[in-house]
């Protein structure tokens, strides 16, 4: 292995729309969750799988209790942030910005990005796995790839033959090289466009050595975990990588969604981390698991409603397994607004990424100085 | 037949006033004259309809429904951008979206975007003052800025200060003392009871102005003191010359050529500070009705002399595409996947990323949004199916003889896809490409169609071109 494979890598998985966190990690003893969700959501105590005597994980989420028994997974509890406004789309921006106050430009995982290779050497740094680009990861001048679908990801892909395509982006690099030097809005158009061609060769030239006994699902998710290991696995020197799991926003017939959505999650994680090992591939990686809110703690008869504070999910040999923070009461005179009260900010939890995993300084990056939750070994502790 | 300058005039001219059209439709409007295709665009006569709503829902019914997704919304807007005949009233809509920019991320409630946005339809290209008044009291505004929480004894400045920063005034033009007693002065402009919502429905929001909210005291505000409520603020905002000045640099970014961000206008001067004075000065001439600014904008010099000035948003690039290839016409189901393009590309309708709209210019492009965008106009240009690129082919091949020059082909595909203007590096790397595949020959049946292929991926190889950007 070369020394950049042991450069750590970090994979943020976002879980769009609002993961119920309460029912991912359920309170089965607790008696006001009982109360709290006898319109159909509870999950019973024998159906948990249990991590002690007041805690269990979601019936579907049998492979990530073998990692958590590994102790490769720390749940953290009560993350979120003060005035939680519970629009999907504001809670999100503020996760993606680190602004709850005001509205930002710029993204934490994009300034990350742009520590982790400050001259934009390599454009594919950061690379997104969907379609568009998350906030998080928009900083201007920051390179991202981002791929709706790796097989087919490129410039000029309706050219069919490959031979006239080859010929065409020849053409596109002179061209976007000679924009460069006629102007700043050129100067930056041109080297944008090389950067944008420059990542789809790396990635599609990383693709031929991949090869795997693993076998993924066919769902979405599956296949962007899949891109990823692939891309990681090519050793293209990618730090950050990002992606999305859509649908969480539970509002009616959450069971059989809620269901869906973590089958399909946790058996793609579970197939994403077999892959990395069976590449010698998993020990500078760590997963960072997120949701922009949690659910509101009674549920309304078929889904639940927005809440505020949620939690995330860490998974590496680096993490340092078990659950972290503490759950925020469910008592229903402890809620604000039928909530649970969030105890931990959520910047401090990415500052541990940040600081004690990658290496950086997450003051600038976080924009403030936050209760670190003591997550991950810390290099050389190891 | 309209000289080739006049073509490249009227492209421009549909361009910013629209969201472009093919070459006949040019022609067409060439030979009608500049001056009245301005006029035709500023005051549309009634025998140019605008897109056919109802034929839209009785094939998509679907797009009527909203709610907690904008995904029905945009697709209902895109609809409407790609058919209407009446593009500027489509384009001014675009034009109060980006400036009283509302979102359903927050609003949660999409029938009202959709409602606002019919709003702006209506009245866009009316008088200022009463749209600002209008938009006090559009129901998915009053939400998203917290009006309907600003009550006499705990006002809310949400909507107050935006009004001032963001609508009319612009930083630098007022105090905080302002923002709270303007805040103070929309007490009681709320919403009327709502039913409790129950999962995935949603009531409808309606203005309502109440009363007993209302703060009646004493305000002070830019200088003024008097008993003022919402309408009195609306009338002193717009005595300032403040005003005219941001909504003219407005109505410049959008239209005429990129400028700096709206925070930093009051630190950047104007791009071109004459334009401004001569626009803002037209604005109060006519006491705020924006027609009269609208012709005067497009028939200047300054205008005219802007051709490709502007990087395009993310909706020029996808709805320009459309309109020149022909594709998508009337109501097919492929109208609501397309229409989540531009967001691919950084641009969401019904979601702004915040109340200060988009950033425009250079912040359109990163490097994702490039590969969106090059692939997407790529794809449409050379499927030589569609009606709009089968016309450009006939051009090509009725221009020239039997063997066609590499050349001759650049130089019609840069006009007819445009026309664009290339940089003589770019023409010739586009001519080289030419070159490797020989000349072509238009003489039978089969030439045709391999010729046509070339025509299709030169005209790819445009779409890929870093002048192609700009629009």
């Amino acid at each position: 292995m070369t020394t950049a494979d042991n450069d750590p890598v970090l994979v943020v998985v976002q879980l769009t729309g609002g993961n119920d966190y309460m029912n991912t990690v359920v309170p089965y003893a607790n008696g006001h969750y009982r109360d709290a969700r006898k319109g159909g959501l509870r999950i019973e105590e024998e159906d948990v799988f249990k991590l002690d005597d007041e805690f269990g994980l979601h019936p579907k989420l049998g492979p990530l209790k073998e990692i958590y028994d590994q102790g490769d997974l720390a749940l953290i509890h009560g993350v979120g942030y003060p005035n939680s406004p519970r629009s999907h789309f504001r809670s999100m921006d503020i996760w993606h910005t680190c602004e709850p106050d005001k509205v930002g430009t710029e993204g934490w995982a994009g300034r990350a990005i742009r520590d982790l290779d400050p001259t934009a050497e390599n454009p594919v740094t950061g690379v997104n796995i969907g379609n568009g680009l998350p906030r998080a990861l928009v900083v201007s001048g920051v390179p991202v790839a981002s791929v709706a679908d790796l097989a087919t990801y490129g410039l000029l892909t309706s050219v069919e033959q490959e031979q006239q395509r080859a010929k065409m982006l020849k053409r596109f690099v002179n061209m976007y090289g000679s924009a460069i030097g006629s102007g700043p809005v050129n100067d930056y158009l041109g080297r944008t466009g090389l950067d944008a061609l420059k990542g789809a060769d790396i990635l599609k030239g990383g693709l031929g050595k991949y090869s795997s006994g693993v076998e993924y699902g066919t769902d979405q998710i599956s296949k962007n975990l899949r891109d990823i290991a692939m891309i990681h696995t090519a050793d293209l020197g990618t730090r950050l990588f990002y992606t999305q799991h859509l649908g969480f926003d539970t509002h009616a017939n959450q069971e059989p969604t809620f269901d869906r959505l973590w089958t399909e999650l946790s058996r793609g994680i579970a197939d994403f981390w077999d892959d990395l090992r069976a590449h010698e591939a998993d020990q500078n990686v760590v997963m960072f698991i997120f949701t922009e809110f949690g659910r509101r703690v009674r549920d309304n008869g078929s889904g639940s409603d927005h809440g505020a504070g949620g939690g995330c999910l860490v998974i590496g040999p680096r993490v340092k397994g078990g659950m972290h923070g503490e759950f925020p009461s469910i008592a229903p005179g402890d809620l604000e607004q039928g909530d649970l009260v969030p105890n931990l900010d959520f910047r401090g939890v990415y500052s541990t990424v940040l600081e004690d995993y990658l290496g950086l300084d997450p003051v600038p990056i976080v924009d403030g100085t936050f209760e670190k939750p003591d997550f991950i070994e810390k290099v050389g502790a190891a | 037949m309209a000289e080739q300058n006049e073509i490249a005039q009227m492209a421009h001219l549909m361009r910013r006033a629209g969201f472009g059209t093919g070459r006949d439709e040019l022609e067409r409007l060439a030979e009608q004259g500049y001056e009245e295709t301005v006029e035709q665009l500023v005051d549309p006569p009634d025998d140019l309809p605008g897109a056919d709503e109802n034929l839209m829902f009785r094939y998509l019914p679907s797009l009527e429904t909203g709610g907690p997704s904008a995904v029905p919304g945009a697709a209902n807007w895109f609809y409407h951008m790609i058919n209407t005949k009446r593009p500027l009233e489509e384009k001014m809509a675009f034009f109060w979206h980006h400036v009283f920019a509302t979102g359903n991320s927050k609003v949660d409630n999409d029938n009202h975007l959709t409602a606002q946005v019919k709003m702006f339809r209506e009245h866009g290209m009316g008088n200022y003052g009463e749209l600002l008044l209008r938009v006090a009291q559009n129901p998915a505004m009053i939400y998203w800025l917290d009006n309907n929480e600003n009550h006499k004894r705990a006002p809310n400045e949400n909507w107050g200060r935006e009004l001032l920063e963001l609508f009319s005034l612009g930083v630098g033009n007022y105090t905080e003392t302002d923002v709270f007693e303007c805040a103070r002065a929309f007490t009681g402009w709320t919403l009327g009871p709502k039913i409790p919502r129950v999962p995935n429905h949603r009531f409808f929001f309606q203005f309502e102005y109440r009363p007993e909210e209302h703060d009646f005291g004493e305000k002070t505000f830019l200088g003024r003191t008097g008993t003022f409520n919402g309408e009195d603020i609306i009338e002193i905002i717009l005595e300032q010359p403040a005003c005219s000045r941001f909504i003219a640099r407005h109505l410049y970014n959008f239209f005429v050529a990129d400028e700096a961000q709206v925070p930093a206008w009051d630190i950047e001067p104007p791009r071109d500070p004459e334009a401004i004075d001569l626009m803002a000065k037209a604005l109060v001439e006519n006491n705020y009705e924006l027609k009269p600014l609208l012709r005067l904008i497009f028939n200047s010099d300054f205008f005219k002399q802007a051709m490709f000035q502007k990087v395009k948003s993310p909706i020029e690039v996808v709805v320009g595409a459309l309109r020149l290839t022909g594709d998508l016409q009337g109501p097919g189901l492929q109208v609501v996947p397309v229409s989540q393009e531009p967001a691919y590309m950084g641009q969401s309708l019904h979601n702004p990323p915040s109340v200060e709209g988009w950033h425009t210019g250079p912040d359109w492009i990163n490097s994702s949004a490039v590969v969106n965008r090059v692939n997407f106009v790529a794809d449409q240009v050379s499927d030589v199916e569609l009606p709009g690129v089968q016309g450009i082919v006939q051009r090509v091949a009725a221009s020239n003889g039997k063997e066609m020059p590499a050349a001759a082909l650049v130089d019609e595909c840069v006009d007819l896809i445009g026309p664009m203007q290339v940089s003589e590096k770019t023409r010739q790397e586009l001519i080289s490409h030419a070159e490797e595949g020989g000349p072509l020959s238009w003489a039978g049946d089969d030439e045709y169609a391999a010729s046509s292929v070339r025509v299709g991926e030169m005209l790819a190889l445009l779409a890929a071109t870093p002048e192609y950007q700009f629009g």
